[in-house]
């Protein structure tokens, strides 16, 4: 079976929906929530790479998701090194407990 | 000259105003003080070339008020009326800054006192130098709003703060009339100048006005107006409530404004606008009665006072009922004869008893004086000068004023002159006798001051007795001086077209052909109200206590002002409180404030809150509403590209 466009683009919707949901139904930990935004970004990228090399056979796609490695590199950095800060502070990371919004 | 004469004072004004702080005490002092003698001394040849060299003088700054017909300019009109009030102001003022100096030693802010000392006269001078009813008006309003001020200069006294509000609003019902009064000119005449309404008064004579049915004489109407704002400013009956709270001032304000000057507006007004006045002969015979009475009513308060201070200040409110009821009957020089020479007496009157309270360490109930004249001799000798000038005894100013005013009453040979001259008689004998009273209670008799009060009595420093040495001087000679010019054979050439009388009303030429008995009998008045104050302080001390007691209700009635602060109080004051609440409650709080401000407040508080329910503060909550936001762009997004 050749490996085509769709194949790339089916696995990037699982992931993409697999990170959707590891925001909504996790309940426990920020953690996941950053690790599940992380996933939503490789979700992207893959459809980046695949349309640069099976769609337009040009580089700019798969420079683009360079980019995205690199921000989302940095933003997770910082979401850490957030959440360390507000564990310190606060002592639990607990979604639940993570609601100094409300109104 | 004259304008500076006039415009020194606010010069002096502001620099002590605004500058006090940095030129010090005796700075503000020096600079008011010198300004003020300078204006004096201009003022001087001003008089002496406008009232003896029948000059005219007319200068016009710059205008005030532009507006379709009605036209209104700065300006100093000199003429005889305006130059002898010019000579009086600057005169007593520039002697009450002098007297100052020392009266006001202990205070703690001397420049804003001499500030407003300064902005009072300049006030007054603006008033007095008018040529149009409107700057007239501003003065008007001017040396009310410095009255004010200087009323309630010890701001931290509750006593001074109310009386301060009382004479601000017993004189906004008087300058109610007096601005009714000059609107009703302007709708009449088309003009406030007043050397035009003056000159169109004769043809306008007899324009009836209507009103709710009613057919008024026009020019009547306006000169009843125009004098209940000089009832307001000058004290009379009915309006006359303020004057002795207004004592709750220092005294030098108390003699310059509510004894010298500001109270005698009023005369000037109705004198300034005597060739109305004089085509209005009902508006002249209210104000005859209104002085009259006041003349009466006010010397029989004065009768039973014991605060010094207020003796005197009902002594001023039954002085100025004089001077009303010698311009209603026509007799304006004698009205101006007597303002002037009560400027003198009347200002050496309060200085003195201002000396006198300095000397006791500002003890004002006479109750406890006594037995002071060999403490303060000075003093003693200088009040003795301003007694006998009120009470009218032979040959101080008094005399002259007075007797001619009751020979005019006399002479006017109507009803109401005949009631003015009985009442005014009769109150020349209480004024005799209340002025010697308040002589032996304080000066006489035994001490009944406490010990440590009366040893510490003292003469008064120079600063304050040369001044009162000048008025009692003025107090002396003014009367004798100025008889032939103000009212006697001279007086035509003198006061020329700045008085209007009709040969019909002349009733200072009939006082001159007064029987001798009208003219002798002021005196004996005099002498007789000394007489018996001799005989009721000095001779048998007892019978003052006598009377009271057997007269307990007249003495009550006389002690409380014949109830007049009482009936004011329940027929206007507490039915304003009350309204004044129930707007508060009911109309501000109840109405406005409930669905305005406030209403509207508390719907925002309540919608904020309904909106902020919808923060959980969840974050998969933000992310979920991101996605369907997000889904629902993108759905928008592709139905619009399919179609």
């Amino acid at each position: 079976m050749e490996i085509g466009l769709y194949h790339y683009l089916t696995v990037a919707a699982i992931l993409f929906t697999l990170g959707i949901f590891g925001i909504f139904v996790n309940r426990k930990n920020v953690i996941i929530i950053l690790m599940s935004v992380e996933l939503m970004l490789l979700a992207v990228n893959i459809n980046l790479v695949a349309f640069s090399t099976q769609l337009l056979g040009d580089l700019v796609g798969q420079i683009f998701a360079m980019f995205v490695l690199t921000v989302a590199a940095a933003e997770a950095a910082i979401g850490l090194a957030i959440l360390v800060v507000y564990f310190r502070n606060r002592g639990s990371i607990a979604v639940e407990d993570i609601n100094l919004m409300k109104g | 000259m004259e304008v500076a004469a006039v415009i020194l004072p606010l010069i002096g004004a502001v620099i002590a105003g605004l500058f006090g702080k940095f030129i010090g005490d005796r700075g503000a002092e020096l600079v008011t003080c010198s300004l003020m003698l300078l204006a004096t001394a201009l003022s001087v040849p001003v008089f002496i070339e406008v009232a003896l060299a029948g000059g005219q003088r007319h200068a016009e700054l710059f205008s005030f008020i532009v507006s379709g017909s009605l036209e209104a300019a700065w300006a100093v009109k000199i003429d005889t009326l305006s130059a002898v009030m010019l000579l009086v102001v600057n005169g007593v003022s520039a002697m009450v800054h002098v007297y100052s100096i020392g009266y006001m030693h202990h205070d703690r802010s001397i420049p804003r006192f001499f500030s407003f000392l300064s902005l009072f006269t300049f006030f007054m001078l603006m008033l007095v130098s008018a040529d149009n009813f409107v700057q007239m008006f501003f003065g008007w309003e001017g040396v009310g709003l410095a009255s004010y001020l200087l009323i309630g200069f010890w701001y931290d006294r509750a006593s001074a703060n109310a009386a301060a509000i009382k004479a601000f609003i017993v004189n906004r019902i008087g300058d109610f009339g007096f601005a009714l009064g000059i609107m009703g000119v302007f709708a009449l005449f088309d003009t406030v100048s007043f050397e035009i309404v003056f000159a169109a008064v004769p043809e306008k004579s007899g324009t009836l006005l209507e009103f709710l049915g009613l057919e008024l004489d026009a020019l009547t109407v306006l000169c009843i107006l125009l004098f209940i704002g000089a009832m307001g400013k000058s004290a009379q009956l009915l309006l006359h409530t303020w004057l002795p709270d207004a004592m709750e001032g220092p005294t030098p304000v108390s003699a310059l404004i509510h004894a010298a000057t500001m109270v005698t507006a009023g005369i000037f007004m109705v004198c300034r606008l005597s060739p109305m006045f004089e085509y209005a002969p009902d508006a002249l015979m209210l104000v005859t009665v209104v002085g009259a009475s006041t003349a009466f009513f006010a010397a029989t308060v004065g009768l039973v006072q014991n605060d010094i201070k207020r003796v005197i200040a009902y002594s001023t409110c039954s002085q100025l009922g004089y001077m009303f009821f010698a311009a209603g009957v026509s007799a304006y020089g004698a009205a101006m004869f007597h303002l002037m020479t009560h400027a003198f007496f009347k200002a050496l009157l309060f200085l003195g008893a201002g000396s006198v309270i300095h000397a006791m360490s500002d003890e004002q109930d006479m109750r406890r004086m006594g037995g002071l004249w060999r403490l303060i001799p000075w003093t003693y000798g200088l009040m003795w000068v301003g007694s006998l000038a009120l009470a009218g005894i032979w040959p101080f100013a008094g005399f002259y004023s007075k007797d001619v005013i009751l020979e005019a009453a006399w002479g006017a040979h109507s009803g109401v002159g005949s009631y003015a001259f009985i009442l005014g008689v009769a109150s020349a004998f209480m004024t005799a006798f209340y002025s010697w009273r308040l002589l032996f209670m304080t000066f006489h008799g035994k001490s009944r001051a406490d010990h440590h009060t009366f040893e510490h009595a003292h003469e008064s420093p120079w600063v304050m007795l040369a001044p009162l040495v000048v008025l009692a001087a003025g107090a002396v000679v003014a009367g004798w001086i100025a008889y032939d010019w103000f009212v006697g054979e001279g007086r035509e050439a003198f006061w020329r077209e700045s008085l209007l009388v009709l040969a019909a009303h002349d009733s200072l030429e009939a006082a001159h052909h007064a029987p001798v008995w009208v003219k002798v009998l002021p005196l004996v008045m005099g002498v007789g109200g000394i007489a018996l104050a001799y005989l009721m302080y000095i001779a048998v001390p007892t019978l003052p206590t006598r009377f009271a007691t057997a007269l307990r209700p007249l003495y009550l009635f006389l002690l409380n002002k014949w109830y007049f602060d009482e009936l004011y109080e329940f027929l206007f004051v507490r039915p304003a409180l009350r309204l004044g609440r129930l707007l508060w409650l009911g109309g501000d709080a109840g109405v406005i404030d409930r669905f305005g401000p406030d209403g509207i407040a508390a719907a925002s508080i309540r919608l904020a809150r309904r909106a902020s329910a919808l923060q959980t503060g969840y974050v998969y909550h933000y992310a979920f509403a991101m996605l369907i936001g997000v889904v629902v762009l993108i759905t928008w997004y592709l139905f619009l590209q399919a179609r």
